[in-house]
């Protein structure tokens, strides 16, 4: 096993790895990064958000409006110290952005333009058309070329963490060209791998969203917090699980029934009048719309298609011109995979799986509890994104957050961090290499990375959707115990070295099977519905009994320990979350 | 109605076992709305799991599912069925060596990228205090075209050009290049001649076009050549007119 020693490892080069690596090499230049992807860092799934970034900046907003949108848009399970830090250091990691070249759009006098978006009081979302997040990844990834301090090792599947007398010092990773097992020796690791969105049959998430980094830091002892809230984006293609972004929705789009009717209207968003208006309607959270589409389909109001119901996303009355000018690659989209022009017909759109509030449990300074180790953007769970994440915080969060992982990590290295032996390192590899060469060596287990991966897809739907029940997450909950027993009888038919994708996905099944377990067992614990997590059979929220963060810790081979952290209040005190006409 | 069947042929290459590649084909039941990209995942899952290839995002975004598809380079994502026949041909793209299967080495290319310098060089630090930059929309008009490269190096399988000289720093790095030397905010333009306009830049490409034919954005790369060559050229007769002027 080859081993390289450098100051920080950083496993994840999309948005917040990328973020991550700029501050350290921009504040402590003599440092050495290895930042480590599965992927080229243009193939990150940060490539494809759409809508925008949310940072204050028009002179009818205030941070205190950002902070309240989001807070209540969270359900009140956000961490409001870190909500507040976060909105305030939001306009300038977006002007730094801007001076680094992302082309975002611009009013006619040159500065940059606003939308709105849902669930949010005031227009605050930074755009580039409806290419925000390619913008801001391609923009990062051709910063980062600046640094000599940064060296990437691209398509790195990071498999463990190397943890030497309680401190994280490394990672161990698959260089997938030659498949041989590569050791990282670090002072600190930071981890920035994305979300999970794989492990449900029907998400706006790319292949390579599987929760790697999640599953690292769980296996490692590190909590997985608040992971039973899942984001539904409302508006996805059917059957590619395609994101249409709330952008759309944000320049004046509308959501209508099979009968022509705005229905949201009847899930306490309205009134339909006047339209375009903040907080309203169709610019309502992501949670009630896409309880509202559940509803919807319940009564018989959707549309039937040949992949499940819909509902009509109708921009027409907006004009080619603004469309071409603002939602080009919708445009694109919409005709190239359902065969609909947008600016002729309505867009067919369901409820799809896009976003994992919940992740690596992280402080205000994205440190987790293992010394060593920082988490950031969707991995990570801070929390400014509680029962339910607002639409575009996260590109901003990523910024934020992997700007404060990095610094972090860098401190760390820079001050009383320290590297483990190369002994000490290699002998705390040896379960990782023991793991991958187990996988090698098994045969006639009779298991199929494919068949289980689909059990699982169809056991999280089928039991952890959109609204859930102790009966169905009880379920779901034994036959991924059964998944878990049966993925030791995996066997690889590829036995080769190079590209190994049919290891590499078994490896992702197995991340995918612990993240998983988390998110059944953390819903199944809170009896309560809050955000995105709704109990058929707890309909109200508890603040009594959870006003608080689940905390799942991993035990081996069985479900995970549920325990609770109080929610830091510091402002804010729960109230009822008003939508609609009444909203202020 | 019975399932369309489609013959995938797949060139396959595994360099540990195979001295050279070799095609294999597969049959493969489809549905109507298929891309590429889903028949080959259907080769994976169900018919051979040995099979490598790499993709992510299946929206035309990530640009990782580049192959030559019927000898044309073309993002496997959003290849539909629908408009080719039940024969189809996959192999990895072209000009590129083969490291698995479809998997080609990206070494060169990224390599290319990094050399142009595609970071904004601004006039002078500004402090985040004060702000954005301003830029119009027709400023940002005159070079957004070409931020919007996906990096997926259809361009390069095309380039007639590259397939003869590996040096030539090929299409999508110079239209990044251009992308920046076009930003009102920009002022590395001179510091990018010297890969731009060297002997491997702008000079190599014989304008055939078949790089802004393929390319899945419309980024126009030979487009964008044309403008550096005539910006280059104006700079070189100015500088004989008025020496040290033409920058």
């Amino acid at each position: 096993m080859n081993v390289t020693t450098t100051d920080v490892v950083i496993v994840g080069a999309g948005g917040a790895g990328l973020r991550a690596a700029i501050a350290i090499a921009e504040a402590h230049p003599d440092l050495g990064v290895a930042l480590l992807s599965k992927v080229y860092p243009m193939r990150s799934h940060t490539v494809a958000a759409e809508g925008g970034a949310a940072g204050v900046t028009k002179d009818n907003d205030s941070f205190d409006n950002h902070f309240n949108d989001t807070v209540t848009g969270g359900d009140w399970l956000c961490d409001q110290d870190a909500v507040d830090l976060f909105v305030r250091e939001a306009p300038r990691e977006l002007t730094r952005m801007e001076h680094w070249g992302c082309p975002w759009s611009r009013e006619s006098n040159g500065r940059v333009a606003v939308r709105p978006f849902g669930g949010m009081k005031v227009e605050r979302t930074w755009y580039a058309a409806d290419k925000t997040g390619f913008h801001m990844l391609h923009t990062l990834f051709q910063t980062s070329l600046k640094y000599p301090s940064i060296k990437r090792f691209d398509e790195f599947y990071s498999t463990d963490l190397l943890v030497v007398d309680g401190r994280c010092r490394g990672v161990a990773a698959i260089d997938m060209r030659s498949g041989q097992l590569h050791l990282f020796r670090a002072k600190a690791v930071i981890i920035a791998t994305g979300g999970a969105g794989r492990i449900f049959p029907f998400t706006t998430n790319g292949a390579i969203k599987t929760g790697d980094g999640m599953a690292m830091a769980y296996r490692a002892g590190v909590a997985l917090k608040d992971m039973e809230f899942v984001q539904y984006h409302p508006t996805g293609l059917p059957g590619t699980g395609i994101l249409i972004t709330e952008g759309c929705r944000g320049e004046g789009g509308i959501l209508v029934n099979k009968d022509g009717y705005r229905y949201l209207q009847d899930y306490g968003l309205g009134p339909p009048d006047p339209w375009p208006r903040k907080k309203a309607m169709e610019l309502g959270p992501r949670d009630r719309l896409s309880q509202a589409f559940w509803h919807e389909s319940r009564k018989g109001r959707t549309i039937d298609t040949p992949h499940g119901d819909v509902v009509h996303l109708d921009l027409r009355h907006l004009g080619e011109k603004l469309i071409d000018e603002r939602l080009p690659m919708v445009r694109d989209l919409a005709i190239s995979y359902v065969g609909v022009d947008p600016v002729h017909a309505p867009i067919p759109v369901r409820p799809v799986v896009h976003y994992t509030m919940g992740g690596i449990d992280t402080d205000i300074d994205a440190k987790t509890s293992l010394e060593g180790l920082f988490a950031a953007g969707e991995c990570a769970c801070v929390s400014i994104n509680g029962a339910n994440r607002l639409g575009s915080n996260s590109l901003t969060e990523l910024l934020v957050f992997g700007a404060r992982a990095g610094l972090g990590a860098a401190r760390l290295a820079a001050g009383e961090g320290s590297h483990a032996s190369e002994t000490a390192i290699r002998a705390t590899a040896a379960v990782a290499r023991d793991r991958v060469g187990r996988l090698f060596r098994s045969t006639g287990g009779g298991e199929s990375v494919v068949g289980l991966r689909r059990e699982m897809n169809a056991t999280m739907e089928a039991g952890a959707g959109i609204y859930r029940t102790d009966e169905s997450l009880r379920r779901s909950c034994a036959v991924m115990n059964d998944i878990r027993r049966r993925y030791a009888s995996i066997e690889l038919v590829d036995k080769s070295n190079v590209y190994n994708t049919d290891l590499i996905q078994t490896l992702e099944l197995g991340a995918m099977i612990d993240v998983a377990g988390a998110i059944i067992v953390s819903a199944l614990e809170r009896r309560e519905s809050r955000g995105s997590h709704q109990r058929l059979d707890h309909e109200q929220r508890d603040d009594q009994s959870y006003l608080k963060h689940s905390l799942a810790h991993y035990v081996d081979g069985d479900d995970p320990r549920i325990d609770y952290r109080d929610v830091v209040i510091t402002r804010s005190q729960p109230g009822e979350r008003v939508y609609g006409g009444k909203a202020t | 109605m019975s399932e369309r069947q489609v013959d995938l042929e797949i060139l396959r290459y595994n360099p540990e076992t195979d001295e050279a590649p070799a095609w294999r084909t597969y049959r493969v039941p489809c549905q109507e709305d298929w891309v590429v990209l889903d028949a080959i995942n259907y080769v994976k899952d169900e018919l051979d799991r040995t099979l490598s290839y790499r993709w992510s995002c299946h929206m035309a975004v990530c640009g990782s599912c580049g192959v030559m598809i019927n000898g044309e380079p073309m993002l496997s994502c959003k290849a539909f069925l629908r408009d080719l026949p039940d024969r189809i041909r996959v192999e990895p793209l072209a000009n590129f060596p083969i490291e698995r299967d479809l998997i080609v080495v990206m070494d060169d290319f990224m390599a290319k990228l990094d050399s142009v310098k595609p970071y904004l060089v601004p006039r002078e630090e500004k402090p985040i205090e004060d702000g954005e930059h301003l830029q119009t929309p027709a400023q940002l008009n005159k070079f957004k075209q070409y931020t919007l490269c996906i990096n997926c190096t259809l361009c390069y399988a095309a380039c007639p050009q590259y397939a003869h000289n590996e040096s030539f720093v090929g299409p999508a790095a110079l239209a990044l290049a251009h992308r920046y030397n076009l930003d009102s905010r920009d002022v590395g333009r001179a510091a990018r001649e010297d890969v731009v306009a060297s002997n491997a830049g702008i000079w190599e490409c014989s304008f055939v076009g078949a790089c802004s034919d393929v390319c899945p954005h419309d980024v126009d790369p030979a487009g964008a050549i044309q403008q550096i060559k005539i910006a280059s050229t104006m700079d070189y007769f100015k500088d004989l007119l008025m020496p040290g002027r033409g920058r």
